[in-house]
This record gives C-alpha cells, structure tokens and sequence, in this order.
C-alpha cells in the first residue's frame, strides 16, 4: 500500500489518563481526540436492570461543547449521540465476556474532546484500551477504523472534509484474531464492487490500529512490570 | 441509557433452544424458508402521503407533510427530509410512552440514511427561495404492532407515502417576485416529490455463530438471535445504507454474500412498491376526472345527484352550445368516458361519435361508446341517431329542457333507439337513463321488468304525431 490514498493517519494512544477510573485511555487519529473511561465491574445501580446471567454494559458518548469549530448546545442525548451510544455498547458486548460477571455492572463512558471525522472509530479503539487497561476479561480486542469513496478512489480514513463531500463514508470494527466484523455502518451510495473495495481497505486499516493497540499494551503491561520490581 | 425495562418480554430458554435447534436444521417456527419475507401488504390512506404497511404481523404507518421553512446556512438551495419515529406502546410492551428509546432513535435514523445520504428525494427541487423558504418534508413513522423487524417494515411505509405524497404548487409573484403564493389543491394540481430510486432495506438476522442466517426476523427470532444487520439497496444494486451495530460477528465473506441476497430481494420490493402506487395513482386519477370532465346541464338538476363538481366554465361550454366547445368537452370525456362506465346511469356525457351540432342541447350529452364493463354493449351508431334527431329535431322546443321534462324530451327524441330501459328513481337519473337507453346498449336496468314502461309508452305514443 504504497499510494497515499490508502494511509491512515497518525495515531496516538496513551493509558491511565482518568486516574479515578477503573481503566482508561486516550486516542488520537489524526485531528480527531476521544477520551474513554471504564468503571466496572461493580453493583449494579438499578436494580430492575440486572441481569441474572451475565454483566450489564452501559455506554455513553458525548462531544464536548467546544470539540467542533462551532460551539454546540445540548449535545448530549440528542438522537446522533443516542445511536453512537447504541452502537459502541453493543460493539463492545459483544467482545466483553459478560458471562464471567453476571449481577454486575460495567460502566463505558466516551467523550469526544476534538472532532475531525472518524469519531466513532476513535471512540471504539479508545473503549478496548480502556477496557483493557480495566482488566475485563475480553474475547478479542475490537478495532475500528473508517474508509470512504471520492473521486473514484477508496480512500482510507476519512477527516472532517473528506466525510463531509458528499461521498461514501464506512466505518468497520472487526476482532482481530479472529478475523470477523462486527460493527459495520455505510451512508451513501456505492455500487457492490466498489463496497467490496473499500470494505476490504478499512479492514486492512483496523489491521493496522490493531497492531499498534498491541504494542500500546504491552508497553504499558513492560512499565506495570517495571514498577512492580520484577 | 434505559436500555431495558423491567416489563421486557424475556423469553423461555426452552423457547430460544427450540428456535436455535429448528434453525440449525433450516426450519422456521414459522413455517418459512430463511431467505423469505413474510407477506407484505401496502395500503393508502385517505390523505395523500399516508401509507400502511403489513409486513407478517408487523404493522407500520407513515405520513408524509411539508411545510415551508429556512433552509440551513450552508445549503441554501436545498430542502430538507426529516424521519420522525413514535414507537407506540401498543405496539409492544416493552415501549414507552414519551421520548422514543434507543431502538426508535436507531430506527429513525438508519431510515435516514438510506434516504437522505443516497440521494433517493430530490431536495433541490424543494427550494423554492434561494435562502430564504424552501420546503422542509417530514415523514412521521408510527409502528402499530411488532412483530418482528421495524426497520424494514417503516422503510416501505417511508417510500409508500414518499411517493404518493403531492405538495402544493407554488409560484413567485408580489412586487419583486419575492412573495410566495401557495395555489390551493382545487386551483392547481399538487406536485410529485421526485424521488430518484427506491432504497430498500433488507434486514438478516444471526444465530449461533454463524451458524444460521435469516432474512426478515420475526419478534421470538429477534429475541434469540445474535446479530443482526440491515442492508438497504436499490434496484440497481447500489448499497445505499449498512447499519450493523456490533453483535455476532461475522465474516466478510458473509457480508458480501448477504449483501448479494439483498439485492435479490430489494428488487422484488421495490417493483411491489410501484405496482402498489401505480394502482394507488389510477385510482386518484379517476376521481380527479369525474370531478372535472362532465359538463353540466344546469337546467338539467343533474347537480341533485351531487356526483359532479361543476365549475362555471363547464356551465359556460354547455350554454354556449357552439361545435367547437363540444369537441372540446368530448375529449375532455374522451378519457373518462371508458373508465366511467358504471357512471353511466347517473351522468351525461359527450361522445366523440356524437359530431353532428345539436340543437338540442339533451342530445349533447349522451354516451355513443360501448360499456367497458359490460361485455356485451356495442354502443350507438351515431349515423342513426343523427337521423332520428333531425326527424324529431325541431319539434324540441329549448324549454322542454327542464329536468322534469328532460326525460320526456329524451324518450321522444329516441324512440327508436331506446330499447326498454326501466327507471324507478328521480327525473335527473331518468334522463340520464335514457340518454343511456340512446346508445343501444343494454343496462343492468333492462334486465328488470319496468313498472314505467307502460307510462313511458304513453307518452311517446301521445306525442308522437305532434
């Protein structure tokens, strides 16, 4: 993948930003910076709500006021924000091993801090850090990244401008190890051949935040090690 | 974040066992194969842009509105389509009254997108001021009843009333041109939307691991299943929309399969769709032409029927009675003359054989054509009329036109023509009747014995000689 269409853009990540929270961590993609935190497991706080079987996994997305250039009112529970929360918690139930805590309760908050496309991706690598750094038993990382189609040409992920041209916009989570998707969410019209391109683009991105999430990882498991003293 | 009510239906684990062990086996506890939608039915409703969709159990309306609003600063010459979901609590126990839950939110907008960023409603055409006042449409779905799979039910819903919806006319005037005149429906005929392409969502639900896939999942499916995702495409086979909100996860190879599967089927949707609003657009056709077509006889009283509308300008044609006007009117009767037929009875119309220039103004409106329900009519040979007419054509005087007379005047002018043709109800429907009679063809009234035969002959013979 040499052309410069199909480079991602700079990532950053960082753990152990929120120290209150059980797990936490920091991802940048480009302009675009998304602050997790993960409390749980613990009680659940409506008792109606508990799950005999399994954890019950809660999500909450919001943008900061000032994340865009202009300045917003009332962002959160509007119907963008409802559905993004909707999403991100049924992405990471999936991947969180729920059975192994039943009756309890684990908390996912995410918070948009700079917007510049790509939030959702953002946001759902930002959560399995977290998830990571909480020590909730998981089946496989999930790692998300966002492609599109402009001009005839796939493009790997899309910024603000790009996303708002006009073109197609698909942003795809996938396990991994096990080589499956499980988040997948298109706007805009493509033809079949076309998808199958740039799905196949966006699975080589999330590829590629995956290794780096590893490497992330296990950096912060070395320092863990390192303070410690053995 | 209310994600889960206590009053939740949950459901048996004997239930999910024996759904997930049929589904391994390729049965449905319904009875379908996995790839088959259930029965859809669409209805319109009075208003135009109303719909009501029947997919199975699931019941869903849309209604379609406009209004005149501002357009967004960054797009000043287009009009906007907003999606509007209330997830009635009848529908199911689990959905409250209020602010619509996460799955109407996601309903909302997973409709959205497959409308909006595919480009299927022209917004363009909505404008009607460059900034200033553009139409804003807005689709307000209601789900009735869950049954199973909303998302697609509501999209057909959506694209029903879409495509049936008409907004008023408008038209710049005023000093500058700047003021916005909205012509009523009875001045001006209301507009289609223009809609580019029928984005169709098709919903599969997983199970098992992959191990089962099922199009268009039903309530108890939707409980057991894994995952689920929703594809909407056209006919073209364009992927207008993907919503798959984590769950199962599943493989690529998968996906594209599915998507190939979603295709297929939105094909069929979307040709089901436009059968429906063809038919749906034949029939409002009908009526707008029996409300416009038939010009009247004012002395006639066939107003008393109360069938038809009458402007002045059809009174004016008829007083005029000049040729050129009744050519006009005929072809204006043209088209409605074969769909009318059941009106027969009860309204006068124009024939296009009738070409002679009456004096008579009865002989104007009558039907030369044959019957199209009725197999067997042939319809009047105008040459013979003519000639009966102009036997008896000047002994009509004008004001042997008055309704209760109308009929006299008919039955004296057609003798011959008419075959017996029994008319038990009011004068304006006599003449009407007899105008029928006129044609040769025969009547659902023939076939009843007439107690007015007898009566009728009367005056026939009686006048006869005069």
């Amino acid at each position: 993948m040499s052309s410069k269409e199909t480079w991602m853009r700079q990532i950053r990540a960082e753990i152990g930003v929120v120290a209150k929270a059980d797990g936490s961590a920091m991802f940048e993609m480009g302009n675009t910076k998304v602050v997790a935190a993960v409390y749980g497991p613990r009680e659940v706080q409506n008792r109606s709500q508990q799950l005999n079987a399994n954890a019950l996994v809660r999500c909450e997305y919001t943008m900061a006021n000032f994340s865009t250039g202009d300045r917003m009112r009332k962002l959160k529970g509007d119907r963008r924000s409802t559905e993004i929360s909707l999403v991100i918690r049924q992405t990471m139930e999936e991947c969180i091993l729920t059975n192994l805590m039943p009756r309890s309760q684990i908390d996912i908050f995410v918070q948009v801090v700079q917007a510049d496309g790509g939030t959702l991706s953002a946001c759902i690598n930002a959560a399995t850090l977290a998830l990571a750094n909480a020590g909730i038993p998981m089946r496989d990382i999930v790692t998300s990244c966002s492609a599109g189609y402009l001009n005839s040409t796939p493009l790997l992920d899309l910024n603000y401008i790009e996303d708002s041209a006009g073109g197609a916009d698909v942003t795809l989570g996938i396990m991994p190890k096990l080589d499956k998707v499980t988040l997948l969410q298109m706007d805009a019209k493509l033809s079949l051949d076309t998808f199958e391109n740039v799905m196949q683009l966006a699975i080589e991105g999330c590829k590629a935040v995956a290794d780096y999430i590893r490497e992330i990882l296990l950096e912060n498991t070395k320092q863990l090690q390192y303070r410690r003293g053995t | 974040m209310e994600q889960r009510m206590a009053n939740t239906w949950r459901m048996t684990v004997n239930e999910k066992k024996f759904i997930e062990t049929a589904l391994e086996s390729g049965l449905r506890i319904d009875g379908r194969r996995p790839f088959d939608y259930r029965k859809l039915e669409i209805k319109f409703g009075k208003d135009e842009g109303s719909a009501e969709v029947h997919l199975g159990q699931t019941h869903v309306m849309a209604f379609v509105t406009a209004q005149l609003v501002q357009p967004y600063r960054d797009r000043p010459n287009d009009g906007t389509l907003s999606i509007f979901t209330e997830f009635s609590p009848m529908a199911d126990p689990s959905f409250e009254p209020g602010r619509p839950g996460e799955s109407a939110v996601e309903l909302g907008r997973v409709i959205d997108r497959g409308l909006r960023e595919s480009r299927a409603v022209d917004t363009e055409s909505l404008c009607i001021l460059s900034g200033k006042l553009v139409w804003a449409i807005r689709v307000d779905l209601h789900i009735l009843d869950n049954g199973g799979n909303l998302i697609d039910a509501a999209n057909i819903a959506a694209l029903a009333g879409l495509l049936t919806f008409r907004r008023p006319e408008c038209s710049l005037g005023g000093e500058n041109g700047q003021e916005v005149i909205i012509h009523p429906p009875e001045e001006r005929e209301p507009l289609h939307l223009i809609v580019h392409h029928l984005p169709i969502a098709v919903t599969f639900a997983f199970f098992s691991y992959e191990s089962s896939v099922v199009i268009d999942p039903t309530h108890h499916e939707e409980a057991v299943m894994g995952g689920r995702m929703t594809a909407t495409l056209n006919s073209n086979g364009d992927v207008c929309a993907i919503q798959k909100a984590g769950g199962e996860a599943i493989l690529q190879g998968v996906i594209m399969q599915c998507l190939r599967i979603a295709a297929a089927k939105a094909g069929a949707i979307s040709d089901m769709i436009k059968k429906e609003v063809d038919s749906y657009n034949t029939k409002r056709a009908l009526l707008k032409i029996k409300r416009h077509s038939t010009p009247r006889d004012v002395d006639r009283g066939a107003s008393d029927i109360g069938l038809k509308q009458n402007s002045s300008v059809d009174q004016m044609r008829v007083d005029e009675f000049s040729g050129h006007h009744v050519q006009r009117i005929k072809q204006e009767c043209e088209e409605g003359i074969a769909k009318q037929s059941r009106d027969v009875e009860s309204e006068t119309k124009l024939s296009d054989k009738t070409q002679t220039n009456r004096s008579n103004e009865d002989t104007k409106n009558f039907i030369g054509g044959p019957s199209s329900w009725d197999p067997y009519s042939v319809g009047v040979d105008s040459d013979s009329l003519k000639a009966s007419l102009a036997s008896q054509g000047m002994q009509m005087p004008i004001e042997k036109q008055k309704d209760s007379k109308g009929e006299e005047t008919r039955s004296e002018a057609k003798p011959e023509d008419a075959p017996e043709n029994n008319n038990p109800k009011t004068s304006p429907l006599r003449e009407a009747e007899s105008a029928e009679r006129a044609n040769g063809e025969k009547t659902l009234k023939d076939a009843v014995k007439a107690k007015n035969r007898k009566s009728r002959r009367k005056s026939h013979s009686s006048s006869g000689p005069s």
